[in-house]
């Protein structure tokens, strides 16, 4: 028996259920410039942001030919309801293990910018799981794959966010 | 339309230009406020101790992430394209932190039509430390 075996284990058969299965879909609101222009302030605190991200006439001259936001804008921030917390945080809180949780990074590939008026449609899905032995005992990764794409169907951006539970 | 930075003057070990900052609440509340992200280990220093960081509230590693993004974006202008970025969160970014995004292009090729740039990126504290190793890929305009 492996090392990793030796402890409670945190992968449940809701888990397996869910890897690969889209969740429902979330609709932003319409993202308005004011929305670009504070993500960028807050962003770039204390200095200035960069022009594109908040100067209409500027943006006009650019081969973007109005104002984009940031990459890493998040269009979803601030909702009216609250979404539930995803089930594949819930479904790794078994028993003693699992408590803690830790962010541990993404890879986002980028289709076309995000504009003021653009409305981004969001699904997520469990790509991938596996438990392994860490600093902290048995550790268990998460992979969530969600897809971002704008009114027109355009391809806004794929992210692969790791999560880490022990 | 300024064109900061043509691909054909790219060469392979280039050097992003340093982006820095120094981060406390001043950024982290600001953050929190742009991304609705008030998680209480993030704004108060009791709670920091509570989720086990001796020094009290600790910064978002989505803030860190943005500071790649916009060291990337600021290197290439705004006639390019940031295509894909990626890091690992490592450490803490803890209060007076100075944090430096550091990169270096690993690779350059074409590829359907497109300039594109690999760099291997990090955010480097005062200390020296890698808190977020990861990598980027831009997309630059050719002469």
């Amino acid at each position: 028996m492996s090392e990793a075996h030796d402890e409670e284990s945190m992968i449940t058969q809701d888990l397996v259920d869910q890897k690969g299965v889209w969740g429902n879909e979330r609709i932003s609101p319409p993202i308005a410039e004011s929305d670009i222009r504070k993500w960028a302030i807050a962003t770039y605190w204390p200095e200035k942001p960069p022009a594109i991200y908040w100067d209409a006439e500027y943006a006009l001259t650019t081969k973007h030919k109005g104002i984009i936001a940031p990459s890493d804008f998040n269009p979803f921030a601030w909702p009216i309801d609250r979404p539930p917390r995803p089930k594949v945080s819930n479904a790794a809180r078994k028993g003693s293990k699992g408590k803690t949780g830790l962010n541990g990074g993404q890879t986002d590939t980028y289709g076309v910018s995000m504009r003021p008026g653009d409305v981004i449609k969001a699904r997520s899905r469990l790509k991938d799981f596996n438990e392994r032995q860490g600093r902290m005992g048995l550790m268990l990764y998460t992979f969530t794959e969600t897809r971002w794409t704008n009114q027109d169907d355009e391809l806004v951006r794929t992210r692969i966010s790791t999560g880490i539970r022990y | 339309m300024t064109i900061k930075l043509y691909f054909e003057d790219i060469n392979i070990g280039d050097e992003l230009s340093p982006w820095s900052r120094t981060t406390g609440f001043m950024n982290w509340n600001r953050y929190a406020a742009v991304n609705d992200e008030f998680v209480p280990f993030h704004m108060d220093d009791e709670a920091g101790r509570a989720a086990k960081n001796e020094q009290g509230a600790f910064g978002m590693g989505n803030l860190r992430y943005a500071y790649i993004v916009n060291a990337l974006r600021d290197w290439i202008g705004d006639e390019a394209e940031i295509r894909e970025v990626g890091c690992q969160y490592r450490a803490i970014n803890q209060k007076d932190d100075v944090l430096t995004v550091v990169g270096k292009v690993t690779e350059k090729r074409s590829e359907n039509g497109e300039n594109l740039v690999t760099l291997e990126t990090n955010v480097t504290n005062q200390l020296g430390d890698a808190t977020c190793p990861g990598h980027a890929v831009v997309v630059l305009p050719g002469r």
